[in-house]
């Protein structure tokens, strides 16, 4: 895995390998879940791949009843709403992804703070990543 | 850095166009309206457009809008200035915002005395969908897109985010779009020249010309609560938290201070200019402020020598009823946290302590998103100059300010200016 490119490739196969992966910066000991080949803290080309825990916390999120094209193509629309999260991770990183397990006909129902947990979305050989909340 | 231009910047004549949907019109045909109301402005009738030497644009994606690639070139034809370099800027919705930046560091270096500054875009040849596919190209594709978030969605996950934190009720962010609307109702350039209690007039005129039950909407913010009449584009968000799809242009003329008094007796000056860049939202600390508005501004405040306070009237960059918010108190305008109740409470209204936005924002004016930041300096040299007609603002503007951000904040630019 170690010798994996820092990339959204790299990324992807880790998802649907069931990992949700980041990379820590050997020098300066920075986390980014966004992998990238320069430290962005420090600037130092000296990272690793670390799996993060998957747990974190909803910073800002928002419900969706005008989506893109590919999500409408996926019946997504006014009827059918769905929510995105930015997620702060235990780890401190933040991340963007849909959240699952939840009512997004009842917005007032999800709340900045609410604790969740990475969950892995497979579409054929595609692998996404969602979060859900913690019981 | 050295915080100071190279030598004084000056804006002698500008013009907007007309915004709006307009089928039969390319971008080259708006940047020409725009340019034709800037060529009236200039006060001395010697001005000769050939005097121009160079012209940048702010366009955000004239490839995705229109399919048409190197537009800064065709501008410069249709307005009769080649052989003169022509280029065009883009940071997204900044484009406008950032291209004016590029004009007056051109003069400011010496290489330039006379240059063009212009913005277009014309977005509603695209049908919404594709409309929210490009705009959302603002964001990272890679790691925002997946994820489902849409430009209104960045902006709903900062409401969230803002409301958690400070208490502030969604409501709040009504009074943003009446007041924007309220201004917009007094520009004849506006897309949405209408209050939104005419708005809801209208339609309860045209709901009594079918018959039928007649919605009960007893005021604006009722008509605003309503999801028929206001539905949700991506909670909290809704259809009057959003700027609209639009067709426009804008334009303004930017000489070395030294010569200025050739074109008009009033020019504007160009006291302070400040341009940062932030990472996407998962690179952030917070979404409750934006923290490339925060440096950007800091950068021309300490130019211009002037505080928050000094500002008489400002355009802001309200491509959401939320990112005015933001945007007052990203300015200093007011404290973290009392941004909310600034539209609520008057204050920055065009009789307000600050006016904000009395062109109608990007909110009613509407958002022809690289047009928009340079549309906001045409609204202050009209203010500054006492030329606003029916929304000039009661008090001398003697120093403004205008906040054009790029995305979700990667990037933001803010000038300040003062009279000539």
């Amino acid at each position: 895995m170690a010798e994996r490119d820092f990339t959204r490739t790299s990324f992807e196969e880790h998802l649907a390998e069931g990992y949700l992966m980041g990379v820590r910066c050997r020098s300066c000991g920075a986390l980014s879940a966004v992998p990238r080949p320069l430290c962005p803290a420090c600037r130092v080309e000296d990272l690793e791949w670390v799996e993060l825990s998957g747990r974190g916390v909803v910073e800002g999120f928002t419900v969706i009843h005008v989506p893109p094209t590919p999500l409408a193509a996926a019946g997504f629309g006014r009827d059918n709403p769905y929510a995105s999260a930015v997620v702060r991770l235990a780890e401190g990183p933040w991340i963007t992804a849909q959240l699952v397990g939840v009512d997004p006909k009842r917005p007032e129902s999800i709340r900045v703070g609410l604790k969740v947990r990475a969950e892995v979305i497979h579409q054929g050989e595609a692998a996404r990543l969602a979060f859900r909340p913690e019981d | 850095m050295k915080g100071k231009l190279g030598r004084g910047v000056a804006l002698v004549g500008a013009g907007v166009g007309k915004f709006g949907a307009f089928p039969r019109k390319d971008s080259r045909d708006l940047f020409v309206e725009a340019f034709r109301e800037l060529v009236a402005s200039v006060d001395n009738k010697g001005f000769d457009p050939t005097e121009i030497e160079a012209l940048f644009i702010g366009n955000y994606s004239s490839e995705l809008f229109e399919h048409q690639g190197h537009l800064a070139p065709i501008l410069a034809d249709w307005v009769g200035l080649t052989p003169r370099a022509a280029l065009r800027v883009e940071g997204a919705c900044a484009s406008g915002g950032i291209a004016l930046r590029q004009g007056v560091l051109a003069v400011a270096s010496g290489l330039y005395d006379v240059v063009l500054v212009g913005g277009v875009e014309r977005m509603t040849a695209l049908p919404t969908e594709a409309v929210t596919d490009t705009l959302a190209t603002a964001g990272d594709v890679l790691y925002e897109f997946p994820a489902g978030f849409t430009f209104p969605g960045f902006y709903a996950a900062m409401a969230t985010a803002y409301a958690a934190r400070y208490g502030m009720p969604y409501e709040a962010l009504m009074e943003v779009a009446r007041k924007n609307h309220a201004h917009g109702a007094l520009n004849d350039k506006a897309q949405f020249g209408m209050t939104i209690r005419a708005i809801m007039d209208r339609r309860l005129a045209k709901a009594r010309e079918k018959g039928g039950p007649l919605p009960g909407w007893r005021d604006e913010l009722d008509f605003l609560r309503d999801p028929g009449a206001n539905p949700p584009v991506a909670w909290p968000l809704r259809l009057f938290d959003c700027s609209p799809i639009t067709d426009g242009a804008a334009a303004v003329l930017v000489v070395a201070e030294e010569l200025a008094r050739r074109f008009t007796d009033r020019p504007l000056r160009v006291l302070g200019t400040g341009q940062a860049s932030d990472a996407c939202l998962y690179g952030r600390a917070d979404l409750t402020s934006l923290r490339s508005a925060r440096e950007a501004a800091a950068q021309a405040y300490t130019m211009a020598g002037v505080k928050p306070s000094g500002v008489k009237l400002a355009e802001v960059h309200d491509c959401f009823t939320i990112a005015e918010v933001l945007a007052v108190e990203d300015l200093g305008f007011f404290p973290s946290g009392q941004g909310w109740r600034a539209a609520r409470d008057g204050a920055t209204h065009r009789d307000g302590t600050i006016p904000v936005n009395t062109s109608g924002g990007l909110k009613a004016k509407g958002h022809p998103v690289g047009a928009s930041g340079v549309a906001q300096v045409v609204e202050l040299w009209k203010q500054m100059r006492g030329e606003a007609g029916p929304r000039q603002v009661g008090h001398d503007v003697d120093l403004a300010l205008a906040h054009n951000v790029g995305g979700t904040g990667q990037t933001c630019v803010v000038h300040i200016f003062g009279r000539g």
